[in-house]
């Protein structure tokens, strides 16, 4: 199956990545290739089947309305790459 | 008398009658590592003073009669499993300087139990992968022959448990992670039925698929393993409620009146080499001599199972690797102001190359248009390849196949060759799709002295039925008393 350098790079934006342009030849072929052999499911009669998204049935698991221990700010934040008095700091997002 | 090559059965025997302490085999393993570590390259990161210190709380423990069959055993751990205060990569750029703030369910249990956290095992990034060659970081060789790679993902786990790097490890297995290395490394391998080992603090690969399970020298230190880190866990959604039995008790009872089904479509795929295929067969005379009876059983759509598997998985991939955004935790590219920018840059410099390219095709499966036609499909698929086992399971107890189609590979030999990587998995990811048990223990070698394993699949929860054919097996025969020399 043909998947163009559009379709790559369409796709790697939608999941927020940035490709160089040799990256983009490479990933065609070897996408393609997979998206080929990934063809194979059409051959299965999958008429009335049931999709399964897991393979041991579990149906609401809730828990008790409970408080319990958690993770405080201090190391919630320990990780962050940029932080400041308890928030964690993005690239500044509206423009002034 | 040297304490790394003992088993965690062995050790804990001497450690009960006090012979030996921790702290001693502690050490005598932690030299083992130092010595062999820059040949092996099985561990990203060696927690030599915590180790040394646990050693010591667990020789008081011991002290005070306070023992359990892991108590003082040095254990090492993949390192996607999250330890608190001792850095967790995935094997990735992007988690290279990430250390949690808590452990994972199963580390706390082990620490419970007094055993000792040696370090963190390489793997391929984010467990994607069958030759470990995908770690960002370095790659492991395999003990047995240092040109060739231990498996994956689960590589540096295989490949520390067989040279005696460790007593035991704990792996994960998405689509055969855990037994494909042990086969490719001659060690025990199992991956649970999913849900009976809490995911909690396991970073995500493929949620739907993915189970932590123990790597060990033997069949009985496997099962010592479980009996600690089995079980419910509220913390985990997905852990099952199901009641955990001692994997021990029924090791010694013999084979007689089990069924052991042969699935047909197994035996003529197309790349299984004659030495696997000779192995598995000579396996199959061994279990009619314990006793059991083994019959041709049908699979009938094994032939999509790849194909059903490399659309889930990397759709969950996609999903569960977009929460790498350079902001909570993890790498961030500094240099951009820009919001969007910053995410593409950091996700780029961070995630390695298959890494992306999974991304890429789960993306792509989830897209608006594909989803119908890809992810639906495989999971309807799936459902099919589940009612195979369920009918499966009517005719026998237990299945027996190939674990790989070859042993060991040569380090490179598939690296630029996505797809043939992804076809290995042929034998083992059918167990994750349809979530029952498989292990994987020793049951021969190839002409050029490589290990080989055979697998065993039981039903949901049957992992008991499991160990008790697997230990059977390993008592007959002698592959798993072999060792490398390195």
């Amino acid at each position: 199956m043909n998947i163009t350098e559009e379709e790559v790079l369409r796709v790697a934006d939608l999941a927020r990545l940035e490709l160089k342009k040799d990256a983009v030849l490479r990933l065609c072929r070897q996408i393609g290739e997979v998206l080929g052999y990934i063809e194979l499911l059409n051959q299965a009669d999958t008429t009335q089947v049931l999709p399964t998204s897991h393979a041991i049935v579990l149906t609401n698991v809730l828990r008790e309305d409970k408080v319990g221990t958690h993770l405080n700010r201090e190391l919630a934040l320990s990780n962050a790459p940029e932080k400041d008095e308890g928030n964690f700091i993005v690239p500044k997002i509206i423009k002034t | 008398m040297s304490l790394y090559p003992l088993s965690i059965y062995e050790a804990g025997k001497l450690l009960q009658k006090k012979e030996i302490s921790s702290q001693e085999l502690t050490r005598s393993v932690l030299n083992r590592i130092f010595a062999l570590e820059e040949r092996v390259g099985s561990y990203i990161t060696i927690a030599e003073e915590k180790a040394l210190e646990q050693a010591k709380q667990a020789d008081y423990r011991i002290a005070k009669g306070e023992i359990t069959p892991l108590t003082g055993i040095p254990i090492a751990v993949k390192d996607l499993i999250c330890t608190q205060g001792i850095r967790t990569t995935c094997a990735s750029r992007i988690l290279e300087d990430f250390v949690p703030p808590y452990d994972a369910t199963v580390i706390r249990k082990l620490k419970e139990a007094g055993a000792v956290i040696l370090g963190k095992l390489n793997m391929d990034e984010f467990a994607m992968g069958s030759s470990t060659e995908y770690s960002a970081f370095k790659i492991t060789r395999n003990p047995w022959d240092l040109s060739r790679t231990p498996g994956g993902s689960s590589g540096g786990a295989a490949a520390a448990v067989c040279a005696d790097m460790c007593l035991g490890a704990l792996g994960s297995d998405t689509g055969g992670s855990i037994r494909q290395p042990a086969s490719h490394c001659g060690a025990v391998g199992m991956k649970p039925t999913y849900g009976r080992v809490s995911r909690f603090g396991l970073v995500a690969f493929a949620s739907s698929l993915d189970q932590i399970g123990p790597i060990t020298k033997c069949v009985r230190d496997n099962a010592l393993l479980m009996n600690e880190i089995a079980g419910h866990d509220p913390s985990d959604s997905t852990s099952a409620f199901e009641d955990v039995p001692d994997f021990c008790r029924t090791l010694d009872s013999g084979l007689n009146g089990i069924v052991f089904g042969v699935p047909k479509e197994y035996q003529f795929l197309e790349g299984l080499d004659p030495d696997v295929s000779d192995a598995v067969a000579k396996a199959i005379r061994t279990i009619e001599s314990l006793g059991a009876r083994c019959i041709e059983i049908s699979l009938p759509h094994t032939a999509y199972a790849v194909a059903a598997y490399y659309v889930i998985a990397p759709s969950e991939a996609s999903s569960n690797l977009a929460r790498y955004d350079g902001v909570k935790y993890g790498l961030r590219d500094r240099d951009e102001t820009d919001l969007r920018l910053m995410y593409n840059r950091t996700r780029s410099k961070g995630f390695g190359v298959e890494v992306q390219r999974r991304i890429i095709i789960g993306t792509y499966c989830l897209s608006a248009g594909y989803y119908d036609a890809f992810y639906k499909k495989a999971s309807q698929v799936r459902t099919l390849i589940a009612d195979d086992f369920k009918r499966a399971f009517e005719r026998c107890h237990v299945i027996l196949s190939p674990v790989a189609p070859t042993p060991a590979f040569r380090i490179g030999e598939k690296a630029e060759d996505p797809l043939t990587m992804y076809l290995s998995d042929v034998f083992t990811l059918s167990a994750n799709l349809a979530g029952i048990p498989g292990i994987s223990i020793p049951c021969g070698f190839s002409r050029e002295g490589l290990p080989i394993g055979v697998q065993l699949m039981g039903n949901h929860f049957q992992e008991e039925l499991l160990y008790r054919a697997a230990h059977q097996f390993e008592t007959a025969t002698e592959f798993h008393l072999k060792k490398p020399e390195i």
